[in-house]
């Protein structure tokens, strides 16, 4: 027996914020539920389970979250999964749930993913305290600016690149109403005369911290076909995953990464992945990132991923759009940031993306990962159903 | 439906404290001994998923250390929740349903001894209205085993009585004080025990489930549901969430011969038997449950596998497994196992 299909026929997420101190983390993810509901046409009544993901509790102080958040999502009387795979949480989380639908245990399923960072302070959450570690990293920019510097070793590249990516990063979130960080006034300088934070990635090639949530439902093909608006199918999706650290592993361009990048492309039948797909939803936290993995995932030879940054390709109007939504350069609530690259992905091919819509997009790539450069997750959607 | 089997069964001795090793060093013996008995190394398994929580560790993303255990090296298809392991192995069932994975590993692990695990457990709690409050995991357990006398469902020397069977199962509880009171009407024996351990099991899908396990435990159905948080607005003397998941998976459609519940608290084995339909003549926790031995987060998944371990060895045909998350059990998992 086949697959069943699985179609996103409703997207929702919050304003993203520094601070949402106007709601509770129960309003939070119901405003991202609600507004996804109110995009399929769709009742609580009509969802039959639940998944949701965020990144570690401590952010927030709660155990276990979804305990307390049955009631807010609806969930009394369903199945609920909470997922948990770092900051590649919220693909994974999508995954989870699109496979609830593929096995045909489910029909339509909610999954939502969020962040409500204000609650505590994500960067000094994430260098962890002795004994499991050396004091020696502040914050996940501790961590992977060395690798950025190995990227950049490794390839001979200009060290003009990381700067224009986060300048048409912060440009295109100005066309997101959703996005976080909106500078009407940034420019190239200002982002190359700003503060030095991790050598090489400064102030303004660097992520926020962010309160926010991002919703989908989920549905089978009688689903899709109710649907009011176009569906969103998902054409592959595929998790990987290896240790943290071993001899030989490679932070530049990780394996798990290149082997869940080829698990997709396989099931969706893509054999060039830089000439058939239309515009990808990059996991870019830190500016360097975008030409990292512009290799990794297979749109570049190694070494050459920086010439398509340079080059303008990956802008808004270039021949391969990466994060026309401003990526999580612009907007990251970490738990959420893996499901708005895949729900914006989803957004691109049903044509809904606003003003920051590339036109014409038929495949989007929606990508996350997340620990020590180890734990992946993507997905490619299309405008046609998979066996169609 | 794809049929799924659990193959395989480990677990580590649950004790009450583990300060010498670290959660890896709990779980990877545990991991090589599933393992072994079903032949195959982590690289031959299909999909990987394990169950967790950062609350007990004391550390963010505290899974990514016990990957490094399993030895991810290619890299595997691998997810975590941040549940008990139970749920893990819905997952993973979900996972070999759709046809992406013949034979998945699933494990779950949970230090609670570094720990005031009482207050811990408190964070679960609504972070608004209750948490600040920290009505520890006993308390609400009384508060149900309260509302269960009030009703007239059970007494204190029916709860006694359920006790002393997980006792002669596994005799942990029967130290001097356990006929102490905890927090009235629980005593000593009726609270579980502290306990740090591990626990893995094997899902296969048919065909490759009869070449690795003689006689595999077949998951005929599985559900598991949710209820309220709010204490306030549940009846805590019925289970609805575990009665709905029961039906769902099946266990209503035949009798089944023996059960293993998850039940922290004595006075949650009588919940649960109500809400299961579980009369005398089911074997009812034969492993001891949660009163011989609870491994937060690895509770659950450990009650699917002493329930298929009994098929595996022929001392069942058709069995029942639950597990429970959240205060006064409020989510609920049910599986039936079958022989053949």
């Amino acid at each position: 027996m086949t697959k069943e299909p699985v179609a996103v026929i409703g997207i929702g997420q919050t304003k993203h914020v520094a601070a949402r101190r106007d709601v509770s983390i129960a309003g939070l993810v119901r405003e991202a539920a609600r507004r996804a509901l109110e995009d399929a046409e769709l009742a609580w009544a009509d969802i039959d389970a639940v998944v949701i993901g965020k990144a570690p509790d401590f952010f927030e102080g709660v155990m276990m979250p979804e305990l307390y958040l049955a009631d807010a999502l609806g969930a009394v009387g369903k199945p609920m999964l909470r997922v948990h795979t770092a900051g590649s949480v919220g693909g994974s989380t999508a995954l989870v749930a699109a496979n609830l639908i593929a096995a045909r245990v489910h029909r339509t399923v909610l999954t939502l993913a969020f962040e409500k960072q204000s609650e505590s302070n994500a960067m000094w959450g994430l260098s962890l305290p002795i004994p499991f570690q050396q004091p020696l990293l502040a914050g996940a920019g501790g961590f992977f600016a060395p690798h950025v510097r190995a990227y950049i070793r490794r390839t001979g590249a200009p060290d003009t690149v990381g700067s224009l990516v986060a300048y048409k990063d912060r440009r295109n979130a100005l066309k997101n109403p959703y996005a976080h960080v909106r500078d009407p006034d940034v420019t190239l300088e200002k982002v190359r005369s700003s503060p030095m934070l991790w050598d090489p990635i400064r102030y303004l090639e660097t992520c926020p911290s962010s309160d926010g949530a991002c919703a989908l439902v989920l549905s089978d093909t009688a689903g899709a076909r109710r649907a009011p608006r176009p569906p969103a199918w998902v054409r592959g999706g595929a998790m990987r995953s290896e240790p943290t650290m071993f001899a030989g592993k490679d932070y530049v361009s990780p394996q798990a990464g290149k082997d869940c990048a080829a698990d997709v492309y396989r099931q969706a039948g893509i054999g060039d992945p830089r000439r058939e797909i239309d515009v990808v939803e990059m996991y870019v936290p830190f500016s360097w990132y975008e030409p990292m993995w512009l290799e990794n995932l297979g749109f570049a030879a190694e070494g050459e991923g920086w010439k398509l940054t340079e080059s303008g390709v990956t802008e808004l109007d270039g021949d391969l759009p990466v994060n026309p939504s401003g990526g999580v350069l612009s907007t990251n609530p970490i738990g959420a940031s893996g499901m708005i690259r895949f729900a914006e992905a989803a957004l691109q091919v049903r044509g809904q993306a606003g003003e920051h819509q590339v036109d014409g997009a038929r495949l989007a790539l929606g990508h996350a990962y997340g620990g020590g450069s180890q734990f992946f997750s993507m997905w490619l959607v299309g405008c046609e159903r998979p066996d169609a | 439906m794809r049929e799924v089997a659990i193959v395989a069964f480990a677990q580590s001795a649950h004790r009450r404290d583990t300060a010498e090793v670290s959660e890896v060093e709990m779980l990877m013996p545990v991991l090589h001994e599933v393992l072994g008995q079903v032949g195959l190394t982590a690289g031959e398994i299909d999909f990987t998923c394990s169950g967790s929580s950062d609350y007990l560790a004391g550390r963010a993303f505290s899974f990514t250390m016990a990957l490094d255990g399993v030895g991810a090296w290619p890299p595997i298809t691998e997810s975590h929740v941040e549940m008990d392991g139970a749920w893990a192995l819905y997952e993973a069932w979900v996972k070999i349903l759709t046809g992406e994975a013949r034979t998945a590993l699933v494990y779950a692990y949970g230090k609670s001894s570094p720990g005031a695990l009482r207050d811990v457990l408190t964070r679960q709690l609504d972070p608004y209205y209750v948490a600040p409050l920290w009505p520890d995991s006993v308390s609400l357990a009384a508060l149900q085993a309260q509302a269960l006398i009030d009703a007239g469902v059970t007494s204190e020397p029916e709860l006694a009585a359920v006790a002393a069977r997980g006792r002669t199962a596994v005799s942990s509880r029967s130290g001097a004080d356990a006929d102490d009171y905890v927090v009235r009407p629980l005593r000593r024996r009726d609270c579980p025990p502290i306990s740090d351990g591990a626990a893995a099991v094997v899902l296969a899908s048919r065909d490759t489930a009869r070449g690795l396990c003689e006689r595999p435990a077949w998951i005929r159905g599985m559900d598991h549901r949710i209820e309220a948080h709010s204490l306030g607005v549940r009846d805590l003397a019925d289970s609805p969430s575990t009665r709905l998941a029961a039906q769902r998976a099946g266990a209503f459609d035949a009798p089944v011969d023996t059960a293993e519940l998850h039940a922290p608290f004595s006075c949650q084995e009588v919940v649960l038997r109500r809400a299961l339909r579980l009369d005398d003549a089911v074997n009812v926790n034969p492993s001891g449950g949660a009163l011989a031995a609870n491994p937060v987060m690895a509770t659950g998944l450990i009650r699917l596998g002493e329930a298929a371990a009994r098929i595996h060895r022929g001392q069942s045909d058709r069995a029942l497994a639950h597990a429970t998350s959240g205060p006064c059990l409020q989510q609920n998992l049910v599986a039936v196992l079958e022989g053949s």
